[in-house]
C-alpha cells in the first residue's frame, strides 16, 4: 500500500473509442430509419475492433512487463465487480418487464382488478393464459419453446463450463499449464457450442414454431432475455479464447492472472442468468 | 497523430500539449476540468432552451414558436440539464476532489476515466443534432413514455443511443469512483475517517451503478418496440405502456437522488467550514445517506399515483416516499446544528449553502406534499410539480455546485475570486431564483398544466414574473462566468489552507493543488 503509485500515460484509445462507437451508433439510428444500409454501422464496429485490439495489446504489454503493482490490481478486481453488479441491473430490467406482463399487466388485460373495464371494453374473451401473444393475437398462434429439449442440454452445457473454467483456475494457481489450456478449451468449446445450440433453436422457432419477435408479449421477452444473454455468452467466449491464447502464448503466473479471474467471473456470471431464463424463460 | 505533440518533461513522465494534451490526459484534474467547463457549456444550452419555452409562456396564445417545437424544448431542456450540466458537474468535482481528500495521486482507472469524459461530447452533438432533422428533435418529454415517444421522428433511435452512451459513461465513472475510495484511500483513512463529500460519491456511485442500466433496458425496448415489432408497452401483444414508467422511474427516482446526495456532500463540507465548527453527527450523516438511497428503490411509483394502480399500491408507494423524509430530516437538522453557536461568517460559498439549506428544504416540503397520493390526484403534471422539482434542482443541485466552485476554486487555481462580485452573483441568483419559481406554485395549485405553450388567461400575471425571474436568472449567470474569467487572470495568491475554518487532505497541499495530488500516501490518524 506504501510507497510509490502507479499512474499510466496518456493514451489515445478512449477517444479512438468512442469515435468509432459514434459511427457505428450513426450508422445504425440511419439504418433504423430506412435512411441508409448497415455500411457506416458495420464501419464503426470494425473500427471498434480494432481499437479494442488496440488497447487490449497495450494493457496485456503493460501487465506482462510487470507494470501492475498489488494496487492497481485491486482497483481492477473492484472495477470488474462492479461492472458485472451493472449487467445483472440491465438483465434485471428485462425480468421485471416478464414478471409484470406474467403477474401484472396480462391478468388485468383477463379482467383482474383494476383492469375490469379495459377487458370489458376491448376484450371480454381475452382470458390471461401463459404462453400469451395478448388479446389482439399478435404474430399468430406459435408454440412455445419447451424446456426439456436444447434449452435443458444448453443448463447442462453452461454448467460443466462452469466447473472446466474452475478446474483451469486451479490448473493455473497450481501451474499445471495442461491442466489450464485443456481446461480453458473445453470451456471455449462448451460455450461455443451454447451458442450454435441457441442459433439453432431460433431458427427452429422462427421457422417451425412461429415464435418470433413479434408473437406479442411471449416473443417480446423471450427473444429480448435468450438474445441479449446469448450475446453476453458470445462475447464471454471470445474473451475466454483471447485468454486461452494468452496461455498458450505462457502469459499469467501463479499468483498473478486478473485477467483470466476478470473472465471467469464473467463467466459465471453469464452462467447464473441462464439458470434464471431457464426457470423463468423456458421452464415455469 | 504525433506530429505536432511537444514533449514537456512534466514530473516523471511526458504530456503532450495543445489540443492533444486534452484529447489523452488521463489526469484527475484535466478530466475535472473537462467535466466542469463541459458541464458550464451544457448549463448555458439548457438554459437558452428554457429561456425559450419562458418567453413563449411570458403572454397566453401562441407568439414565438409552434407548439411542436415548444416539446422539444421541454424535452431537450430536461435531457440536456440532467444528464449535461448536472451529473457532469458533479463528476468533475469528484474528479477534482475525491484523489485530494483521500490522499491518492489519481483517480484508480485514468484511462477509464478519459473514456467517460469522452463519451459526452459525442453523445450530446449527437443529441443536439436531432433538433435539425426534418422532423425534429424528440419531443415526448424526457421520460420518453410509450406510446408518444414512439410515434416521435427519425430523432427516436438517435436519442436512445446518444441516452446509451450517456449511460455508459456514468456507469465507467461511477465504477472508476468506487474502485478510487475502497482502494485508494491513505493509509488510516477508515471508511468513518472519509470526509462526508467522498461518503456521498461513494454511495451515488453505487445508486449510478444499479440505476443507469434500468434505463438502458427500458429505452432498448423502446427501441425494439417501434422497430422490431415487440410489444413490451402495447396492450394488444398483452404488454402494458405502464410498464415502461415503471422500469423508467425505477431508475428515475434512484437518478434524482443522483443529481441531490453529491449536493449534500458539499453542502456538508461548505457549512462546517464556515461556522469554524466540526459537522455535526456525522455518523448520522452518513446513515442517512446510505437510507436516502436504499430508500430511492422502493418509491419510484409515486411519480404514476394517476396512472391506475392498485389501491395497495399506491398505499405503499406513498408511505415508503414519506418514509425520505426523516433521513432528510436528519441531514437539515445536522446542517442547522452544525451552525449552533458557531463563529460563521458569510461568504460566496458559504451564502450559496446557506440559500441550499433553506430552499431545498422548500423543495422538499412540496415534494412531501405530491406525496400523499390523494393530493397528488390534484397536483399531478402541474406547474405545481415543475416547481417542486426545480427547487430541489436549481437552488438545491445547482446551487451546491456553484457553492462547491467558489469554494474549490483556490485550490483549483491558486487564486482568489473577487468576494464583492460573488455577493452581488448570489444575490442575483437567489433573488431571481424565487421570482422564476415560486409562482409556480400558485399556477400549479391553481391546475395550470406542465409542457403546454399555451394557457388560460387567468395563469397570466404569475407566468410573466416567471418569466421575467428566468431572464434576469440567465442574467446573472453571465456574471458567474464574468467572474470565473476574471479569477483566472489574477496572479498566484491563494494561501494553501484558503478558508480559515477548512478541514481536510486538500488544504495540506499547495494552491494550486500540484499535476500527481499525492505522489507518496499522506499519514492521516
Amino acid at each position: 500500500m506504501s510507497g510509490s503509485y502507479y499512474v499510466p500515460h496518456e493514451t489515445k484509445w478512449p477517444f479512438l473509442a468512442t469515435l468509432a462507437l459514434m459511427i457505428m451508433f450513426i450508422g445504425l439510428a440511419n439504418y433504423m430509419n430506412d435512411e441508409s444500409t448497415l455500411t457506416l454501422t458495420f464501419t464503426g464496429l470494425g473500427l471498434l475492433l480494432l481499437v479494442i485490439y488496440g488497447w487490449f495489446s497495450y494493457v496485456v504489454r503493460e501487465s506482462e512487463g510487470g507494470l501492475y503493482d498489488d494496487q492497481v490490481d485491486m482497483s481492477f478486481r473492484w472495477g470488474m465487480a462492479w461492472f458485472i453488479f451493472s449487467e445483472v441491473m440491465f438483465f434485471a430490467a428485462f425480468f421485471g418487464a416478464l414478471y409484470y406482463a406474467r403477474e401484472l399487466s396480462l391478468p388485468w388485460l383477463a379482467g383482474d382488478g383494476s383492469g375490469v373495464s379495459t377487458n370489458q371494453e376491448l376484450w371480454p374473451s381475452f382470458e390471461n393464459v401463459w404462453p400469451s401473444n395478448g388479446p389482439a393475437n399478435y404474430g399468430g398462434d406459435f408454440i412455445v419453446m419447451k424446456a426439456a429439449g436444447i434449452p435443458a442440454l444448453n443448463t447442462i452445457i453452461l454448467l460443466i463450463s462452469g466447473l472446466t473454467v474452475t478446474w483451469a483456475h486451479h490448473g493455473l494457481k497450481e501451474g499445471k499449464r495442461n491442466q489450464l489450456i485443456s481446461g480453458l478449451v473445453a470451456t471455449v468449446l462448451l460455450g461455443f457450442i451454447f451458442v450454435g445450440f441457441q442459433a439453432y433453436e431460433y431458427s427452429h422457432a422462427y421457422n417451425d414454431l412461429n415464435l418470433k419477435m413479434t408473437s406479442g408479449i411471449y416473443g417480446s421477452t423471450f427473444y429480448m432475455l435468450t438474445g441479449f444473454h446469448g450475446f453476453h455468452v458470445t462475447l464471454g467466449a471470445i474473451m475466454l479464447t483471447v485468454i486461452l491464447f494468452r496461455c498458450i502464448r505462457g502469459h499469467f503466473t501463479n499468483e498473478n492472472h486478473f485477467g483470466f479471474e476478470a473472465v471467469a467471473w464473467y463467466w459465471h456470471f453469464v452462467d447464473v442468468v441462464w439458470l434464471g431464463l431457464f426457470v423463468f424463460v423456458y421452464w415455469l | 497523430m504525433s506530429t505536432n505533440i511537444d514533449h514537456i518533461k512534466e514530473e516523471h513522465h511526458h504530456q503532450p500539449s495543445g489540443l492533444m494534451r486534452w484529447i489523452t490526459t488521463t489526469n484527475h484534474k484535466d478530466i475535472g476540468s473537462l467535466y466542469l467547463w463541459f458541464s458550464l457549456l451544457m448549463f448555458f444550452i439548457g438554459g437558452f432552451m428554457a429561456l425559450i419555452i419562458r418567453a413563449e409562456l411570458f403572454q397566453p396564445g401562441l407568439q414565438l414558436v409552434v407548439p411542436g417545437f415548444f416539446n422539444q424544448m421541454t424535452t431537450m431542456h430536461a435531457l440536456i440539464m440532467i444528464f449535461g450540466a448536472l451529473m457532469p458537474a458533479f463528476v468533475g468535482l469528484a474528479n477534482w476532489q475525491l484523489p485530494m481528500m483521500i490522499g491518492a495521486p489519481d483517480m484508480a482507472l485514468p484511462r477509464l476515466n478519459n473514456w467517460s469524459f469522452w463519451i459526452l461530447p459525442f453523445a450530446f452533438a449527437m443529441l443536439i443534432s436531432t433538433l435539425f432533422f426534418e422532423s425534429g428533435g424528440p419531443a415526448a418529454g424526457w421520460t420518453l413514455y410509450p406510446p408518444l415517444s414512439l410515434q416521435g421522428g427519425n430523432s427516436m433511435p438517435f436519442v436512445i443511443f446518444s441516452l446509451h452512451l450517456l449511460g455508459a459513461s456514468s456507469i465507467l465513472g461511477a465504477i472508476n469512483v468506487i474502485a478510487t475510495i475502497l482502494n485508494m484511500r491513505a493509509p488510516g483513512m477508515t471508511l468513518m475517517k472519509m470526509p462526508i463529500f467522498v461518503w456521498t460519491w461513494l454511495i451515488t456511485a453505487f445508486l449510478l451503478i444499479a440505476a443507469m442500466p434500468v434505463l438502458a433496458g427500458a429505452i432498448t425496448m423502446l427501441l425494439t418496440d417501434r422497430f422490431y415489432g415487440t410489444s413490451f408497452f402495447t396492450a394488444a401483444g398483452g404488454g402494458d405502456p405502464v410498464l415502461f414508467q415503471h422500469i423508467f422511474w425505477f431508475f428515475g427516482h434512484p437518478e434524482v437522488y443522483i443529481l441531490i446526495l453529491p449536493a449534500f456532500g458539499i453542502i456538508s463540507t461548505i457549512i462546517p467550514a464556515f461556522s469554524r465548527k466540526k459537522l455535526f453527527g456525522y455518523d448520522s450523516m452518513v446513515y442517512a445517506t446510505a437510507s436516502i438511497a436504499l430508500l430511492s428503490f422502493i418509491v419510484w411509483a409515486h411519480h404514476m399515483f394517476t396512472v391506475g394502480m392498485p389501491l395497495a399500491g399506491e398505499i405503499f408507494f406513498m408511505f415508503t416516499t414519506m418514509l425520505i423524509a426523516v433521513p432528510t430530516g436528519v441531514k437539515v437538522f445536522n446542517w442547522v446544528a452544525t451552525m449552533w453557536k458557531g463563529s460563521m461568517t458569510f461568504e460566496t460559498p458559504m451564502l450559496f449553502s446557506l440559500a441550499f439549506i433553506i430552499l431545498f428544504t422548500i423543495g422538499g416540503f412540496s415534494g412531501l406534499m405530491l406525496a400523499i397520493t390523494p393530493a397528488d390526484f390534484q397536483y399531478h403534471d402541474t406547474y405545481f410539480v415543475v416547481a417542486h422539482f426545480h427547487y430541489v434542482l436549481v437552488p438545491g443541485a445547482i446551487f451546491a455546485v456553484i457553492a462547491a466552485v467558489y469554494y474549490w476554486l483556490p485550490k483549483w487555481t491558486g487564486k482568489m475570486y473577487n468576494e464583492t462580485l460573488g455577493k452581488v452573483h448570489f444575490w442575483m441568483t437567489t433573488v431571481f431564483v424565487n421570482i422564476t419559481f415560486f409562482p409556480m406554485h400558485f399556477v400549479g395549485l391553481a391546475g395550470m398544466p406542465r409542457r403546454i405553450p399555451d394557457y388560460a388567461v387567468q395563469f397570466t400575471d404569475f407566468n410573466m414574473i416567471a418569466s421575467v425571474g428566468a431572464f434576469g436568472f440567465g442574467l446573472s449567470q453571465l456574471l458567474f462566468v464574468y467572474i470565473l474569467f476574471q479569477t483566472l487572470r489574477q496572479p498566484v495568491t491563494a494561501a494553501d489552507k484558503s478558508w480559515e475554518g477548512a478541514e481536510g487532505l486538500e488544504w495540506t497541499l499547495p494552491s494550486p493543488a500540484p499535476y500527481h495530488s499525492f505522489d507518496t500516501p499522506p499519514k492521516v490518524d
